[in-house]
């Protein structure tokens, strides 16, 4: 690819006492891209995950967005930064109202005197937002937007979820096993929805097991193996036992694909 | 767009009516249960009434009077405000057993500063708030950074005031004639005012505001969207970027302040300030308008109308019983029916989504 990466980082180590979840890992994501990343269990992918998205600090190593560093001390600062990230636990609040969740923790409040005095929340105005940004995901099936997300199903929840990574996220998007826990037509939808979000031209980094969908929707595949970037593939080039080889060990990757 | 996977071809046949909802099945059962999970009041409201209703036939015009309804609001503003404090933690899945104590002792710093200091009134009464939140701040700080059970703090601070109450104040009460010379605006929520036989006092003034106030703010600022979110899912909140310790904090002692507000309204309603006060079970009244007002102990759920309808429930309960003639512990035992009726609701509606 001849483009700039849209976030890059070098180096990463991150120890949890005796373990190192990260061992000089490095990772780039391009504009417009889905960048899948894979590897076995204990590999160190939620480790790198949590670096970019601010949920954990990193002890070496250094992550630039758009060419200048940054150094996330929370998920607060990734987010403001324009990196959202849809978690595995959706972080929904079940009770609260479909727009009160997707505005949750940045709300829009009245201008004038009701909202700077009174601190007052524009409902109206976070509503229309939240259903113009769901209608755009064709996820209208859900009818009333004041209802608690509790009341919905397990796709419609993953979709307000991606929805409002979508709304919000200016720079990527994390989404960390986005069809673990849902069933075959469900995840269909989902994947529509990343390829929605990817058309939109925001990337996307998808954390999953399930190699047929990570081969499916995937531009670029980052094999992660005993905490490092072990190589990056193309899902065109590789089968997907190749790619499980490489993750697991069984196979040594190409040269190629190890300067990728 | 990449090709489908070859076993999702067979979804090409299937249904594609996947999100809508399943309308025609339900009954009325299930069409209450949704009505009243998105109306958490709906349920004290309703046994509110219904009780009224009941004791108004039984015992006729002497209970259905407004003389009488208004008796009851007098005797219970402050466990309504104590109520309003305990729903605020509640509906961060916290308990506060500490807020009857710090009532207390904010009552005892009031009158202390006022009648035996000699402080302004004004003054005291600025005190007697800060000591209250003071309190509900260092609950606040346990729970949040040391990440102890709001149940261990809040039973740990409750002896602690408790005790502090007695040794600060020797346990001497002040006189009612005192606070009266002296500081006649500690009793500021105990005046009334007669509209035909009606009789309200400032202080069930005080508590009706109160309670709107709150309610306004927990459904329509962001503060308040944020206590119902730390209550029902404190990691989804804080991965929503809500900052949960901040937030918990800030309800603590508010709880605190509202509580020593509630220290204000008894010295009016009491007349005479007494640190015996402190062995009262406060608390557990206040819990149990709460609960019974269906503030779910769990976090997250209820409406604070809900509290006040329980806090009347409480007293429409106990002043019908008393004009009966009734044995005083019929009261105790149907408080406790009552409780027990509540939760069990509360977990019911709960399964509306399942």
């Amino acid at each position: 690819m001849t483009q700039e990466p849209i976030l890059t980082a070098r180096g990463l180590v991150k120890r949890y006492g005796r373990v190192t979840a990260l061992n000089s890992c490095d990772f780039d994501l391009y504009p417009g891209e889905i960048l899948a990343v894979i590897g076995d269990n204990g590999a160190g992918k939620s480790t790198l995950i949590k670096a970019i998205s601010g949920a954990v600090i990193p002890d070496e190593g250094i992550i630039e967005l758009d060419r200048k560093q940054v150094l996330f001390k929370s998920p607060i600062e990734a987010r403001e930064a324009g990196i959202e990230t849809v978690y595995q636990n959706l972080a929904l609040s079940p009770a609260l109202s479909i727009a009160d969740n997707m505005f949750l923790g940045r709300e829009i409040r009245k201008p004038g005197f009701l909202g700077d005095w009174l601190r007052m929340l524009d409902r109206p105005a976070m509503e229309k937002r939240a259903r113009d940004k769901l209608t755009e995901l064709g996820l209208m099936t859900i009818q009333n937007i004041s209802q608690a997300v509790e009341t919905l199903s397990g796709g419609q929840r993953q979709g307000v979820a991606v929805a409002r990574a979508a709304a919000f996220g200016s720079k990527m998007v994390i989404m960390d096993e986005p069809t673990a826990a849902l069933g075959v037509k469900e995840s269909r939808r989902v994947l529509e929805l990343i390829l929605d979000v990817k058309k939109r031209g925001l990337p996307i980094v998808l954390i999953s097991h399930n190699m047929p969908h990570v081969f499916e929707v995937a531009d670029r595949i980052h094999i992660h193996r005993l905490g490092r970037r072990l190589c990056v593939i193309d899902p065109k080039q590789y089968t997907m036992s190749d790619a499980v080889a490489f993750m697991t060990g069984a196979k040594l990757p190409p040269e190629a694909a190890l300067a990728a | 767009m990449a090709q489908v996977q070859e076993f999702e071809k067979a979804l090409s046949n299937s249904e594609t009516s996947v999100a809508a909802f399943d309308e025609h099945g339900t009954s009325i059962v299930k069409r209450i249960q949704h009505f009243l999970h998105s109306t958490p009041a709906a349920v004290p409201l309703i046994v509110l009434v219904l009780s009224i209703a009941v004791f108004g036939v039984t015992i006729g015009g002497r209970f259905f009077s407004s003389y009488t309804l208004t008796l009851i609001l007098q005797q219970i503003a402050i466990v309504g405000i104590l109520g309003a404090a305990q729903t605020l933690v509640i509906l961060t899945a916290g308990i506060d057993l500490s807020i009857g104590v710090i009532m207390v002792i904010s009552a005892v710093i009031m009158g202390n500063c006022a009648v035996t200091y000699g402080l302004p009134t004004l003054l005291a009464v600025v005190i007697g708030l800060a000591a209250g939140g003071a309190c509900g701040l260092l609950n606040g700080l346990l729970v949040a950074y040391m990440k102890l059970p709001p149940f261990i703090v809040t039973l740990g601070t409750w002896n602690i005031v408790m005790a502090t109450n007695f040794i600060y104040s020797a346990n001497e009460t002040i006189r009612d004639a005192d606070v009266d010379v002296q500081a006649p605006l500690l009793h500021l929520f105990g005046l009334n005012f007669k509209i035909g036989t009606a009789v309200l006092t400032f202080g069930v003034i005080a508590m009706v505001v109160l309670v709107l106030i709150l309610w306004y703010v927990l459904n329509h600022t962001a503060w308040g969207r944020h206590v119902y979110a730390v209550g029902d899912d404190p990691e989804a909140a804080k991965l929503s970027g809500i900052q949960t310790k901040k937030v918990l904090i800030s309800v603590y002692t508010l709880a605190g302040l509202i509580a020593a507000f509630a220290a204000w309204v008894s010295i009016g309603r009491n007349g005479s300030i007494s640190p015996s006060a402190a062995v009262t079970d406060y608390n557990l009244q206040a819990i149990t308008a709460t609960v019974i007002g269906g503030i779910s102990l769990f976090g997250g759920r209820g409406s604070i109308l809900g509290t006040l309808f329980g806090a009347m429930i409480v007293g429409v309960v106990s002043m019908g019983l008393n004009m009966l003639g009734a044995d005083p512990q019929w009261k105790v035992l149907l408080t406790g029916v009552l409780i027990i009726g509540a939760v069990a609701i509360d977990q019911w509606i709960r399964k509306v989504s399942v």
